[in-house]
């Protein structure tokens, strides 16, 4: 039988500095890391074949990361002196700090403590034992070489700016910036809309309690409109940003209204006064019309409305003035430009919210073409008291109450054609429109679902409500919304064709109107969104969290949190718990006052820098500066953020990076490649 | 030796992206073989050329590098940096007789642990076909044939 993992004859490593005292501890993680490692091998492979290298000790223990592994960890560098600690266990992202506390606890620097993944990236991956015990073995062999070059650290502290900006004004960044504010801290919200409320304030009743959406949202609204500590920022967008945790600097877009914000009263008497009317596809779905001068919607924060310059017959004209002529307060300003602001911010919560998937997309369902198919948003703005029917549920006729009605779930969600996730709220949704229905028309109401989600508090009941309602529920997909008759009873009528999957039949149900219940999506700007703050997307579009269980607040760059659906589809009350969530992520961040951040910095040998000037162009910070009198460059540790790219690119090496230096990269590989994988073990 | 040659591979991860990538083909248990190493760095950007030379020279058959997707560094845009210095590179690579294709460079995001294992699958595959370099190792450590090469005729 061949052994891998043979000793490597083309390396000869380094002269070791031979002083350091080196503790291996090899965790099991219960069988995590056991089922597959020979973790008790790994230790006394270590603790004999890298004894030349400094390790003392090498120690294999069930659970590293417990109270008694740290204590074990403790007593060993107590007793046996230890200058630098190797942990194979779990990803670094997950437990260096851990393990970094259980060294200083120990009055070791803590960052001489290297922890070796060999969980994610051995156990968990591989699956021949031996293969894997080879590379644990390996990798521990890096892991030493490169704790030897390390070098004792002290973590950077800069202080926390006080003020919060939170980018998105729908429910998760109201709750957001409400509960930041209340604490005493000062918020900047910045909204893209005329008005902060988001698609909540679009809707007509919230799904199980049937609560009015307007009466909940729009006194937090107000709230977030009078409150001292919060300055709205709305018809506004996040153009930059720049800087770090705690110092963030933004730069705000804050796009003309072309009505004076202290003189404007909210009067509405321009919006009265405009003769141009423009169809709504904001707010109201398309259903709606608005004026050339508006605010979306009567409960407004703030009440200032703005013009829309591109339907505007004076702008397009040049003639018109109306509004001026009219405004009693001479709030209209057609002079007015953009404002461009800076704003200095500690910590960033973007809740930028979700589109709705477009339901044009799946052409069998018929959106667009067929007149009586309308999408949730659509259906929310036809129930709604204030929307463009006063509430009343009607053909696309605008006069014609419905008699049968099809509400299609998961449209643009769970299929592969489109989007593989379950937009989560579609079923509470459909749900929601059945009662809506069946309560203000008495008509006969199907659902078509693939499976019914009605997690959560109080959701499955209200499903059993809807039940007892009489709604009809058919499980399957449906296969085409159509308008073409095949008997004379669908004449006249929608006709869904659908597998009842729980009587084995094809059916063919006539209906006067079909909901498609569709999903929702990233926003149609989240992938620039992403980029402008430094944060990158998942595969379907969704903002990525720092930890999709522990972390789903934090994001990979530290001081911007997120907040509602754009890490995500959720409903209103897990918006509003994440939203209150980063709050109080933010709220820590500000009270701590200043915040150690990872001392990975580059700096320059000043006796070594040629001068060349080569590092100068390539950092995007700007932190790397020359200095015309000595001929050096210059890092400005304030500025920089460690990415290396510049130690890389010194050609006279003079440039070097803390915790990760040429030292440590290159001994870490010698380290790696101790053992070779195709070598048999020589005895 | 093995009948089937199984190379030693190095693997260079942005601690923003791919080495997310690579915990996260761990948290799927998403298999790929035990042949690749990996070393973090902040940011691809960091990769000194020298790292894969060292790699290479010191018993590696393979280098992988892996940074953000275009337009997805969290250093903003150091990613492309590295895309130019591997260009470089790998034309330095061929200049000293090496294959090309013993170093490559995929982006992986954060979100891709199943590429990022299907990438290491890939080019597992790739260095196989390549066979072992042996380079930077000294003649008289090199495996001796089992049969001597024909002589050449003068």
């Amino acid at each position: 039988m061949t052994q891998y993992g043979g000793t490597n004859p083309k390396l000869a490593l380094s002269e070791s500095k031979g002083q350091e005292r080196i503790g291996v501890y090899v965790c099991h993680c219960g069988t995590n890391i056991a089922g597959v490692v020979d973790v008790q091998d790994v230790a006394e492979w270590a603790a004999a074949q890298l004894e030349h290298r400094g390790v003392v000790i090498g120690r294999d223990y069930k659970f590293m990361c417990s109270s008694l592994g740290q204590e074990l960890i403790e007593k060993d560098i107590k007793e046996l002196e230890l200058t630098r600690v190797v942990v194979a266990a779990c990803s670094p992202h997950l437990h260096e700090a851990t393990f970094r506390t259980a060294c200083k606890n120990a009055g070791l620097n803590p960052y001489l403590c290297e922890l070796v993944s060999i969980r994610e990236q051995v156990s968990w991956v591989h699956t021949d034992k031996e293969m894997a015990t080879a590379k644990a073995k390996a990798m521990v062999s890096g892991g030493v070489e490169r704790v030897i070059r390390h070098v004792p650290l002290e973590p950077l502290r800069v202080p926390i700016h006080p003020d919060t900006m939170v980018v998105g004004g729908g429910i998760a960044g109201i709750q957001s910036a409400l509960e930041i504010a209340d604490a005493g801290y000062h918020v900047y919200l910045v909204e893209r809309e005329p008005s902060i409320g988001g698609h909540m304030a679009q809707f007509d009743k919230t799904f199980p309690t049937l609560d009015c959406s307007a009466c909940i949202l729009t006194p937090k609204m107000v709230q977030v409109g009078t409150h001292p500590n919060i300055t709205m920022l709305t018809w506004s967008e996040v153009e930059k940003v720049d800087g770090f945790v705690g110092n963030f600097t933004v730069t705000v877009r804050k796009k003309a209204r072309k009505v004076i914000e202290n003189l404007c009263t909210g009067c509405g008497i321009c919006q009265e006064k405009c003769p141009k009317k423009v169809i709504d596809d904001v707010y109201e779905a398309g259903l709606g019309y608005r004026k050339a001068v508006y605010t979306p919607f009567p409960q407004a924060v703030p009440k200032y409305p703005v013009m829309d310059v591109e339907n505007c017959t004076y702008f397009q004209k040049g003639t018109c003035k109306a509004c001026e002529k009219f405004c009693p307060t001479n709030a209209i300003d057609f002079k007015q430009q953009d404002e461009i602001l800076t704003l200095q911010v500690g910590n960033i919560v973007l809740a930028t919210g979700y589109d709705l998937f477009d339901a044009r997309r799946v052409t069998n369902y018929g959106y667009g073409r067929l007149p009586n198919v309308f999408t949730s948003l659509e259906f929310e703005r036809l129930s709604n008291a204030a929307g463009p029917t006063n509430g009343n549920i009607v053909l696309r006729d605008g006069k014609t109450t419905p008699k049968a009605v099809g509400i299609v779930h998961c449209v643009g969600s769970r299929d592969r054609n489109f989007n593989n996730y379950c937009s989560v709220i579609c079923c509470m949704q459909g749900l929601k429109f059945a009662h809506l229905v069946h309560e203000r028309t008495g008509a006969i109401v199907y659902n078509f679902y693939i499976d019914m989600r009605t997690a959560y508090k109080a959701y499955d009941e209200f499903y059993q409500r809807v039940l007892d309602e009489g709604t009809l529920f058919v499980r399957g997909k449906v296969a085409e919304i159509t308008d073409v008759p095949r008997r004379p009873d669908e004449d006249g009528h929608l006709i869904v064709q659908v597998e009842d999957t729980l009587a084995g039949k094809q059916r063919r149900i006539p209906v006067d109107m079909v909901i498609l219940s569709t999903g929702l999506q990233p926003r149609y700007d989240a992938k620039e969104t992403a980029k402008r703050f430094g944060l990158s997307c998942s595969s379907d579009g969704w903002f990525i969290e720092k930890h999709p269980k522990l972390d789903p607040i934090s994001t990979m760059t530290e001081g911007i949190y997120i907040a509602g659906c754009v890490q995500g589809p959720k409903d209103i009350p897990s918006s509003v718990t994440q939203g209150a969530a980063a709050a109080a992520r933010v709220l820590g961040k500000i009270q701590q006052k200043e915040i150690a951040i990872e001392p990975v910095r580059a700096s320059v040998n000043q006796d070594q820098c040629s001068g060349c000037r080569i590092c100068n162009t390539l950092c995007p910070y700007n932190a790397i500066s020359f200095d015309e009198a000595r001929a050096v460059s210059l890092v400005n540790a304030a500025l920089c953020q460690g990415c290396g790219t510049c130690v890389a690119a010194c050609p006279a090496g003079a440039i070097s990076g803390t915790a990760f230096s040429n030292d440590q990269i290159l001994s870490q590989i010698e380290g790696l490649l101790l053992l070779n994988v195709d070598e048999p073990v020589t005895a | 030796m093995t009948d089937k040659f199984e190379p030693t591979i190095i693997g260079f991860t942005c601690n923003w992206c791919s080495y997310r990538a690579a915990d996260l083909a761990g948290t799927a248990r998403i298999k790929y073989p035990p042949n690749v190493r990996l070393v973090r760095l902040m940011c691809s950007g960091r990769l000194d050329p020298t790292f894969v030379f060292k790699a290479l020279s010191s018993g590696a058959d393979g280098v992988i590098i892996t940074g953000c997707h275009p337009g997805e560094c969290h250093y903003l845009e150091q990613n492309y940096k590295a895309l130019r210095r591997f260009q470089l590179m790998r034309r330095t690579l061929v200049g000293l007789g090496l294959e090309p294709g013993r170093v490559k460079l995929v982006w992986a995001s954060a979100a891709e642990g199943a590429r990022f294992a299907s990438e290491i699958n890939i080019f597992v595959e790739e260095i196989r076909a390549l066979g072992p370099l042996h380079w930077g190792i000294p003649s008289d450590l090199l495996p001796v044939p089992n049969e001597p090469l024909e002589e050449v005729p003068a």
